[in-house]
């Protein structure tokens, strides 16, 4: 018979790295709290395993734990697995004595063996299985040591009878006067207050449940902790630490990080990107024979190979390379445990702004895709402050917006100067970063004081020990988990938004075609702004993916009929003069790259995490108002100075 | 004495906590409890928040919720 097994533990002790090496599943690990999100369900041949939320107590805060939580006290399971962090053992046995008292049917997993060496800790496991009551195995998932003995444990398991702790006679009393199904839940209700009189027969003794409670369960684990631990070395602060958090090297260094990953994934995709082209253009004209020879109408044929086929494999060709680099290398950053160290540094800024410093998190995975910084905010416990998560984080350029940025960039803002041109190129680029950062800084500080009013709540976050990345692991997880699950959208949307170029190309209503018409339409709005109507234009039909922008501007200039492939880079300068470009233009075109609506697939994320039409349109209004406002200044400047 | 009042490398013992039963939660979870260790290792670049050694773990808390934790030098 199948045996359920419900893995439990602390954020950042590696349950999901165990649970992908049991159920050989590709559940993302990431180094910081609240990677999983929900219950995964896999299969270790005859166990059926539960990967929980990572919780510190079974008094739950957030809605994953409370998940785990639930879990725990519903009983539904064969085995509780508690994994803990050997090399911090007093901690997480909080966790160990609470979930003893719910139940006896537990084991007890001690990972990272590999690192109490390093550490000069040493564990009498033995000891410790005694005073617990239950087994207890010592295990390094990422070193895949003492899995089988795990699986041996788990599948020769028999419950005894296993530690209960002993809370001070007034607790004790008030435990069997509220008469609950099992302690913890009598304990769970104490804490509550929900009984009138246990409550007011412990505050007419002065004794506060929780303050008594958890005192009681540190001390026991301090008291086990000092039988079976023994530590030869004192812990120290990591170097890298100092330097990573120094008042003057720690943010100019995390900056370069985000921009060397941000510049290798532009330039390093150059290549493949190139190949995908080529690759696309080749097989165009075999689909289109193809097409043809199946006596498909022309029109048919016209619309599906110059409108969807070239809209998809572009958005392909310019998506797929970034992002396969791009994202391994971000998760890299976060295995290594970098970004609760960036939430570090800048939480005092967000917390200036009235907001969390989890945003900082948001934040960095926005550089790789606006939707998925939007997904994770849920990280963050309080719904206001998820809510300006939320809405500042289209603000991020992401992978899509890059290259745009990247490419009108060293169009105009580049002197014939090979040398610097890489070094200018990325100093313009970082200071559209930090600009677009001011504004998320601003933006959060203003809703906090008008719409999402509110002071900062309570803020905690665990720095864990660095840790070795395993980089196969990594790579092929990021691709799988984000570059092709981001990408497959992408695909989703461009596929309509092919028909939708094709189509306003290639109707004409009165001998000029509907995409002239509304781009002459436009171009009023346009020219206030700095920009003209072509470029508007290609900012609305680039709704569906921002990587569309430029090519779609370009058949605007042009007036084909459909996208082309622009390979030379002054070709395309040389177009854009012609159709009255100037630095003007490049800049307030730059502007709003980083600030107008959210692409279509982040509107729909920030509609299903918000559940509110409410939040939806603000978080579409907002950018659009910055950008528009960004761009007027930018227009009276010009029309002031030059 | 708060615990935000230590400076970097200060060794001491929690004396009380005083919160709301929310945070109290939080940073019980923590290991913030009474007649534990706690020494201040880092602080960010804003100088707003700090980590701290606590039962050899590294949590990071704002000045602004550590002054609800009473300490005393070792």
């Amino acid at each position: 018979m199948s045996k359920k097994i419900a893995l439990i533990g602390n954020p950042n002790v590696g349950k999901s790295t165990l649970f992908n090496e049991l159920t050989n599943m590709h559940q993302h690990t990431g180094n910081w709290s609240g990677k999983t999100v929900g219950v995964a369900v896999g299969k270790h041949k005859n166990l059926t395993i539960y990967d929980l939320p990572g919780t510190y107590s079974l008094i739950p805060h957030s809605k994953e734990e409370e998940i785990t939580s639930d879990f725990i006290i519903s009983g539904n399971y064969d085995i509780a697995l508690i994994i803990c962090d050997a090399t911090m053992l007093e901690r997480n046995l909080n966790l160990v004595i609470q979930t003893l008292e719910v139940t006896n049917k537990a084991i007890l997993c001690l990972n990272m063996a590999d690192e109490l060496k390093e550490k000069g800790i040493t564990i009498e496991t033995n000891k410790l299985s005694d005073i617990l009551g239950i087994p207890v195995v010592l295990i390094s998932a990422k070193k895949k040591n003492g899995i089988n003995e795990l699986i041996n444990t788990i599948n020769n398991f028999k419950s005894k009878h296993t530690l209960k702790i002993e809370y001070i006679k007034e607790i004790e009393d008030s435990i069997k006067s509220i008469g609950a199904k099992s302690r913890f839940e009598a304990v769970r209700k104490i804490i509550s207050n929900n009984n009138y009189l246990v409550n007011n027969y412990l505050l007419d003794l002065n004794i506060k449940p929780l303050d008594s409670i958890m005192k009681s369960i540190y001390d026991k684990c301090c008291e086990i902790t000092n039988i079976v631990v023994k530590k030869k070395k004192i812990q120290r602060v990591s170097k890298l630490d100092k330097i990573l958090t120094n008042k003057i090297t720690g943010i100019p260094i995390m900056l370069l990080m985000v921009i060397t990953i941000l510049y290798i994934s532009i330039v390093g995709a150059n290549y493949p990107s190139s190949m995908l082209f080529n690759f696309f253009t080749w097989l165009k004209p075999i689909i289109n024979n193809f097409l043809i020879n199946i006596h498909l109408p022309n029109v048919i044929t016209d619309l599906l190979v110059n409108g969807v086929y070239q809209v998809l494999t572009w958005v392909v060709a310019v998506m797929l390379p970034p992002m396969a680099i791009f994202f391994p290398l971000f998760t890299l950053l976060e295995d290594f445990g970098i970004l609760p160290r960036i939430a570090f540094n800048l939480d005092g800024y967000f917390e200036k702004s009235n907001a969390c410093g989890k945003q900082a998190l948001t934040m960095c995975m926005g550089f790789g895709c606006n939707a998925v910084g939007v997904t994770n905010a849920r990280i963050i416990d309080s719904k206001r402050e998820r809510l300006i998560a939320i809405l500042t984080n289209s603000f991020i350029p992401c992978n899509g917006r890059f290259p745009s940025l990247i490419s009108i960039i060293s169009m105009f803002f580049i002197i014939e100067s090979k040398l610097f041109n890489s070094l200018l190129s990325v100093t313009i680029l970082t200071s559209l970063i930090l600009l677009s950062i001011f504004i998320t800084l601003i933006i959060s500080k203003i809703l906090s004081k008008t719409i999402l009013k509110g002071i900062p709540s309570f803020f905690t976050i665990e720095l864990p020990p660095y840790r070795k990345p395993s980089i196969i692991k990594v790579i092929i997880r990021s691709i799988f988990d984000r570059t092709l699950f981001v990408l497959g959208r992408a695909v989703v949307v461009a596929i309509p938004a092919g028909v939708v170029i094709w189509l306003s190309a290639n109707i004409s209503i009165g001998g000029s075609a509907i995409i002239n018409i509304l781009s002459n339409f436009l171009n009023p709005v346009g020219v206030i702004l700095g920009l003209d109507g072509i470029i508007l234009l290609s900012f609305i039909l680039g709704f569906p993916a921002n990587e569309i922008v430029i090519p779609i501007m370009m058949m605007g200039y042009l007036s084909n009929s459909h996208l082309v492939d622009i390979s030379s880079i002054n070709t395309m300068k040389s177009i854009l003069l012609s159709n009255g470009w100037t630095i003007k233009t490049a800049l307030c075109t730059l502007v709003f790259i980083l600030f107008h609506f959210p692409c279509s697939t982040t509107l729909l994320t920030i509609k299903k995490e918000t559940n509110s039409i409410k939040w939806t349109i603000l978080s579409f209004i907002l950018p659009l108002l910055i950008g528009i406002i960004l761009c007027l200044m930018i227009n009276m400047f010009f029309s002031l100075v030059v | 004495m708060h615990l935000s009042d230590l400076k970097i490398n200060d060794k001491a013992i929690i004396k009380s906590v005083n919160a709301c039963d929310k945070e109290l939660r939080r940073l019980y979870d923590l290991g913030f409890v009474v007649d534990s260790l706690v020494t201040p290792i880092l602080a960010s670049p804003s100088k707003l928040i700090k980590a701290y050694l606590i039962k050899d773990s590294v949590i990071a808390l704002r000045n602004s919720d550590a002054v609800k934790i009473e300490v005393e030098y070792v």
